[in-house]
């Protein structure tokens, strides 16, 4: 009898400790939403604040933060680009393979000039998109399944938009979603394990 | 730490006059207590921002508007997340406060929308301001602040303004 307990204690531990490696090596995977092998998101071909155009492949290397906003918004699109300033800063050394791009969806408002000057306030390495016309813009849009509209109010017009920011690795991959709600410390850990996969 | 100035516009007032006494009761009395107002910085070419602050009502009333000499359009706005998606709306009623109760207009929920601003704000600057609110009576009140100018990349959420501590301290 006390055999018998002894082996169901002995099973009882070790189911334990599988139940509680597999909870670890689940919350070992990323915070963010893991979109691997993604369907749209593939590239994009805009020009920059300088009139140059861009693609993803012109950041092979760099873990790269994509974020689609609009310049006269008070405070979602702001808390996003400073906490992308935080994660670079938790990142350290490693930040300067962290690379911050901004696709404006309000290119009528968004010119290039201002585009740089509010970047320029967060991080002067962070890249600023102008899709040149409507139909680019909904394209653009349409390839990355971000939801964008315009919107009056009072005086003028606001834009109602997706808010979540997406990641690729440093082979430009498409890997992540992360919420506008996620903490940059957070942010920063899914960062770093992506750099480390490609050092 | 925010001196301001309350003006009752009732229309009594004008028949009575604006006798010295009845001003000094409106300012022992005032309605609403504003703490910590800030507008975050702009730069050339934006057209808009936002200012943030907490209203503390101590009888009911809605904020319905605003002026500033920085920007010819106020308006009331709430920012929300419906999903993943950000939307931005202005408060067609005002912002209601309920007596007692205090609100914040904070990143991530409400603010006042300074719109068309005809050149940047920048940081260190003092922005007057001034708060329309209506009371329960129908009653117009208005409140002159003046928020100061904080950074463009202040994040939502600030880690060194904790809720304690404001109000009263200076
Ligand atoms: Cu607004």
């Amino acid at each position: 009898m006390g055999r018998f307990i002894g082996a169901l204690r002995r099973i009882i531990w070790v189911l334990l400790c599988a139940v509680v490696l597999s909870a670890c090596s689940d919350r070992a995977s990323f915070h963010a939403q893991e979109i691997t092998g993604a369907e749209f998101g593939r590239d994009f071909a805009l020009p920059d604040t300088e009139g140059q155009v861009r693609r993803l492949a012109d950041f092979r290397g760099e873990v790269v933060a994509l974020y689609f906003g609009f310049i006269q918004c008070p405070d979602v699109c702001p808390t996003a680009l400073a906490r992308a300033v935080e994660v670079k800063r938790l990142l350290g050394a490693q930040g300067e393979r962290f690379r911050v791009v901004f696709i404006t969806v309000d290119p009528e408002r968004d010119r290039p000039g201002v585009v740089r000057a509010y970047l320029d306030a967060f991080d002067p390495t962070f890249v600023g998109l102008i899709p040149p016309d409507a139909a680019t813009l909904e394209a653009t849009a349409k390839a990355f399944r971000v939801f964008y509209r315009k919107v009056p109010t009072g005086a003028s017009y606001t834009m109602d938009h997706t808010a979540t920011t997406f990641v690729y690795d440093p082979k430009g991959k498409l890997r992540l979603a992360v919420p506008h709600a996620m903490g940059a410390t957070q942010f920063a850990e899914d960062v770093a394990r992506l750099l480390a996969e490609a050092p | 730490m925010t001196r301001f100035v309350v003006r009752r516009n009732l229309l009594a007032w004008l028949v009575v006059g604006a006798v010295a006494g009845v001003t000094a009761t409106a300012h022992a009395q005032a309605p609403v207590t504003i703490t910590d107002p800030w507008v975050r910085a702009t730069v050339p070419g934006q057209k808009a921002t936002g200012a943030f602050l907490q209203i503390t009502a101590h009888e009911a009333v809605t904020l319905v508007g605003g002026k500033t000499p920085v920007a010819p359009v106020v308006e009331i706005h709430e920012m929300k997340m419906v999903g993943d998606r950000m939307q931005m709306r202005a408060l067609p009623n005002g912002l209601a406060i309920g007596a007692g109760q205090t609100v914040a207009l904070e990143p991530g929920g409400y603010h006042v929308m300074l719109i068309d601003l005809p050149k940047a704000v920048e940081v260190g600057q003092k922005v007057p301001l001034t708060l329309t609110f209506t009371t329960t009576n129908g009653e117009r009140l208005d409140v002159d602040i003046e928020a100061e100018v904080r950074p463009l990349g202040r994040m939502g959420r600030p880690m060194s303004h904790g809720g304690l501590g404001h109000g009263p301290q200076r």
